[in-house]
């Protein structure tokens, strides 16, 4: 039995119309955690002392796989003991984060048997995270869970567990289906998924348009946003609904607001120049039940996005600018392997793909992967004149 | 052994849908928010389905995941969802189990909202209850400053959405490069070599190589091979600290956090931004980072007060420019707000066309 921890600072932030994450520790406590009780001791400290007490993890995980669990260890033991290990596990989410009670009620009581009772629901990549527990415990929750239908998560540099947006499951703007693609990609990839072979991580993101519900273009080395290619769905009477009904301004909202100035309104008549039209989604996030996308709908590919460490934050680039996404997804997972396959040989460790890729050169990039160079890859064509040319035979080399 | 199952991956999400929503997957005709926190979806077969949407403070212990199960059990057939800034989802089919349902959260503690043009959960990462590099502590400054902001969540009106981000440091486990408002813990003082673990705990070449300034070398110390710091080269990335443990780098009274806005992911109206730095250095003060809270809440005020409807943070800052952001929040600007990393020279003011504040 752990020993009651005196938490005054950390109590109050159990106040205010927020909800409490010392009151969810203090549940997990309560509840007979012991490593709850010390968690709550050693932040405690922590906020007295204003510094973390938490040291790198080290290699522990489940036999055979390289990545799923992050190691922790507490830096005073002997105070805090049911904290000494505090290792996280990532369980790779349901396409969506759709659950039902009785599963959650499952993995719950796997998660009160062998750890802290304290989760993350869930962790930035996608996974739900099972908040601190045991080197021991790591195999039985590893084998209670695959029992019950889950799998661990990515970690370390590999395919980290791909996300999604809801999609088609709960959304009218969903230009493919995200859930289905989310799950054959994590399905396919899972000895990527399992165990670490990149020079760093590679982040799979899902959204049906580009609101970018999961963050795709700031967070993933590969993002796979919704578009559509022909042209958007107008529904006259709908339009006139809005105008009449004074719910939105047309002028002011929607035509003004475009940023290409592609929309045009009489006062009933909503007309869109789809030629200049960008994709942006403004319109239709202003008017839903009077504009959609097109219906051919499919995905711009994206790749390299990442955050500052260690070259600088990145947004991904367009690779691909239409490509339908119907299963099994043949060319999304191509594309993948070829750039696997480059950055794995020629990529330094730590090097994210996207850093990869300006330090080769976008241009030398695609001539290796197989992809003919396209002007929408690029905001404009080069503007300085150094240029690598290659003389070929034909160029009247001697 | 023999029956050891791996490589099954996630379970397939099907099963886990509601009935409501395999019949209209993929048909969803338009949606609403009903109320604040209440969605509803409407399928092209004129069917609805109810989302309503509660904030969790992401660190949620399998009590209160119990306790979202019997809710989903007793108003809409035990279907729930999370979101991807942590907020809980239930979804119910019947219309006359959602304001019970609002109620049950509301008085379990689990506040009802994040819907439209507001400030909806703050996507964030460990901090001091988990992590080896936390330069501060991520839940509690996230539940300050959304005790502070807590209007805005369910009531209270914004131009727009207003993404929040917070970092506890610049690994970012969190999109605080592309927030509205990003809070990001910094670390400000060079590692300390532990010297006699060095080559025990860690390789000395991947400790240097980790350097993307080279401020590292390698050094003997006190007849311990090791590695020794340019400290006036150091830029406080901890790049060596999460390859080598022996760099310690936290520290009690120079690590605090910082301030960035106007970024953005989604791509409607102008193309996707990154967060830019509006205050450099803020202490760190637990439990309830007043300072942290008041900075954030500013600039909050002053966006509502003067943005233009639909208009995101960085949209608003790039109408009105630079110039005025910084008079209108009284945020002083410093040397510090200059760039002076790789890309610096593109950030630089090259023409007239800068706004007068």
């Amino acid at each position: 039995m752990a020993t009651k921890r005196e938490t005054p600072l950390l109590d109050e932030l159990m106040t205010g119309p927020w909800p409490s994450f010392v009151k969810e520790i203090k549940l997990s406590a309560d509840d007979g955690k012991d490593a709850a009780s010390d968690l709550l001791g050693v932040l405690e400290k922590s906020y007295n002392e204003r510094i973390g007490h938490w040291k790198h993890g080290g290699i522990v995980g489940v036999m055979g796989y390289g990545g799923g669990v992050i190691g922790r260890y507490n830096d005073l033991p002997e105070e805090f003991p049911a904290v000494a290990h505090f290792h996280t596990i990532r369980v790779n989410q349901p396409s969506g984060w759709f659950y039902t009670a009785d599963v959650l009620r499952k993995i719950c009581d796997i998660w009160d048997k062998h750890g802290s009772g304290i989760t993350n629901m869930h962790g930035s990549t996608g996974d739900m995270v099972l908040l601190g527990c045991n080197t021991d415990a790591l195999e039985p929750v590893f084998a209670e869970l695959t029992e019950i239908g889950f799998d661990l998560g990515g970690s370390g540099s590999d395919m980290r567990t791909p996300s999604c947006c809801c999609g088609e499951a709960r959304c009218e703007w969903a230009c493919y289906d995200t859930m289905a693609a989310c799950h054959d990609i994590t399905m396919h990839f899972q000895d990527e998924l399992h165990r670490p072979a990149f020079p760093y991580k590679w982040k799979f993101k899902f959204s049906g348009c580009s609101n970018d519900c999961v963050a795709s273009i700031a967070r993933s080395d590969c993002s796979v946003i919704g578009t559509w290619s022909d042209d958007i769905q107008v529904d006259d009477a709908a339009i006139k609904e809005y105008a009449d009904g004074k719910q939105v301004d047309i002028a002011q909202d929607v035509v003004r607001l475009c940023p290409t100035g592609c929309i045009s309104f009489d006062g009933s008549k909503l007309a869109i120049d789809n030629a200049d039209c960008v994709r942006c989604m403004h319109c239709i996030n202003v008017m839903p039940k009077a504009l959609a996308p097109g219906k051919e709908r499919g995905a711009t590919i994206l790749i390299g996005a990442k955050a500052p460490i260690i070259g600088g934050a990145l947004l991904a680039s367009v690779m691909v600018p239409f490509l339908p996404m119907e299963a099994p997804y043949d060319d999304l997972k191509e594309l993948a392997e070829a750039i696997w396959d480059l950055w794995g040989e020629h990529g330094k460790n730590r090097e994210r793909v996207g850093e990869f890729i300006q330090r080769i050169g976008l241009g030398n990039f695609l001539e290796q992967i197989g992809l003919e160079p396209t002007p929408e890859m690029v905001a404009h064509p080069r503007t300085n004149p150094y240029i690598f040319f290659e003389l070929g035979e034909e160029d009247g080399e001697e | 052994m023999a029956d050891r199952k791996t490589d099954i991956g996630p379970p397939h999400y099907e099963k886990f849908l509601p009935p409501i929503i395999k019949a209209n997957y993929g048909k969803w005709k338009h949606h609403e928010i009903v109320k604040p926190g209440v969605l509803m979806h409407v399928g092209q077969s004129g069917d609805k389905l109810f989302s309503v949407r509660a904030a969790t403070p992401r660190l949620v212990s399998t009590v209160t995941i119990r306790l979202f199960a019997d809710i989903a059990e007793e108003f809409c057939d035990g279907h729930l969802r999370w979101t991807s800034r942590n907020n809980v989802e239930f979804l119910i089919s019947d219309s006359s189990k959602v304001d019970p349902c609002v109620a049950r959260l509301t008085k379990e503690g689990y506040p009802v909202g994040g819907t439209g043009p507001g400030i909806t959960n703050i996507v964030h990462t460990q901090g001091w209850v988990h992590c080896h590099s936390a330069a501060t502590d991520a839940s509690g400054v996230v539940k300050a400053v959304m005790d502070e902001l807590f209007p805005y969540f369910n009531d209270k009106k914004l131009p727009a959405k207003l993404r929040i981000a917070f970092a506890c440091c610049l690994n970012m486990c969190g999109a605080v490069h592309c927030s509205d408002i990003s809070i990001l813990g910094v670390h400000r003082k060079a590692p300390v070599v532990n010297h006699e673990q060095m080559n025990k705990m860690c390789e000395i070449p991947s400790t240097v190589a980790a350097c993307p300034t080279g401020a590292i070398r390698p050094a003997t110390v006190d007849g311990n091979q090791s590695v020794e710091v340019i400290e006036e080269q150091c830029m406080f990335c901890a790049n060596c600290y999460t390859v080598c443990p022996a760099m310690t780098l936290n520290d009690p009274i120079n690590d605090g956090l910082s301030i960035w806005v106007g970024g953005k992911v989604s791509q409607a109206r102008s193309e996707p931004m990154f967060s830019k730095l509006a205050i450099p250095f803020i202490p760190n003060e637990p439990p309830r980072w007043p300072t942290t809270v008041a900075a954030v809440k500013n600039i909050v005020e002053v966006y509502a007060a003067h943005a233009n409807n639909y208009e995101r943070m960085g949209e608003w800052i790039e109408r009105i420019g630079w110039p005025r952001f910084f008079d209108m929040t009284g945020i002083e600007f410093t040397k510090l707000h200059i760039d002076d990393f790789s890309h610096a020279g593109e950030t630089y003011q090259r023409s007239v066309h800068f706004k007068r504040v």
